[in-house]
């Protein structure tokens, strides 16, 4: 089960997940960044504080925007992973595929060199 | 010590699936990552069974077992009477692939490949049992 909570800082969109994203809702997480990048934003973070657990089905989701995110110039930087969650993004090696940052400054940071 | 759990075809049981292993494998030395790596490559080949071979049907059941003993590797055996699909078959595209072709799939078989240290599948009267071995630190 997954609530995802969303909440905007200086024209950044901050999406939230709280909670466990796999094979049955990693729909939200979807619909969540689909709709985030709908309403015209080109920054996003996404605070993965309360994120206890996410399987290939969720990070399947972050891939699947790379293209669109390079095409549409939106940059999306995640933070703030538990030890375990990202353990799973290492394993895959994602680390080199999509942005991440230790802490909310550093994803600021990150999300507005581009 | 041998846990047993059963389970429908649907994937709102994936959370249940994960409560029952983070249960079974606490209290027995394991790290705390080494469970959620193991936790994380059933999960994968759950939900894999459950959409591939059972559509996702809550009235199809299989079996999930652990055995944990001391100083010996945790074995799970994923037992149903599906079609089999044998992770071993497949040749999981590249990264890059996975990405331009938004192949999702592929992700969790590699999940459960670099985690487990064998996966084999065999058979027990009419049904499909599935064999996933992890080696853990000393317990």
């Amino acid at each position: 089960m997954v609530h995802i909570k969303r909440l905007q800082e200086d024209g950044i969109d901050i999406i939230a997940p709280i909670g466990e994203i796999d094979a049955s809702s990693s729909i939200e997480l979807d619909l969540t960044i689909a709709k985030s990048v709908g309403e015209g934003f080109s920054k996003i973070l996404v605070d993965c504080g309360a994120l206890e657990y996410i399987s290939s089905a969720g990070l399947g989701v972050f891939m699947s925007y790379i293209d669109e995110f390079k095409d549409k110039n939106v940059s999306m930087v995640l933070y703030g992973m538990s030890e375990k969650v990202a353990n799973t993004f290492e394993i895959l090696g994602l680390y080199d595929l999509l942005t991440i940052a230790p802490d909310k400054a550093e994803a600021k940071k990150k999300v507005n060199e581009v | 010590m041998k846990y047993k759990y059963k389970v429908g075809c649907s994937l709102e049981n994936l959370q249940g699936i994960r409560d029952f292993i983070r249960t079974s494998l606490k209290n027995h030395g394991i790290s705390e990552l080494e469970i959620s790596e193991m936790v994380l490559a059933l999960d994968e080949m759950c939900s894999n069974l459950m959409i591939h071979a059972h559509d996702c049907n809550p009235n199809e059941l299989f079996d999930l077992e652990i055995a944990i003993d001391k100083n010996k590797p945790v074995v799970f055996e994923i037992i149903d009477d599906g079609s089999v699909f044998d992770i071993n078959q497949f040749n999981e595209p590249s990264m890059d692939n996975l990405i331009h072709e938004k192949r999702k799939g592929g992700l969790g078989i590699r999940l459960v490949k670099s985690i487990m240290d064998s996966v084999e599948y065999g058979k027990s009267g009419n049904k499909n049992i599935c064999r996933l071995v992890k080696r853990v630190q000393a317990n």
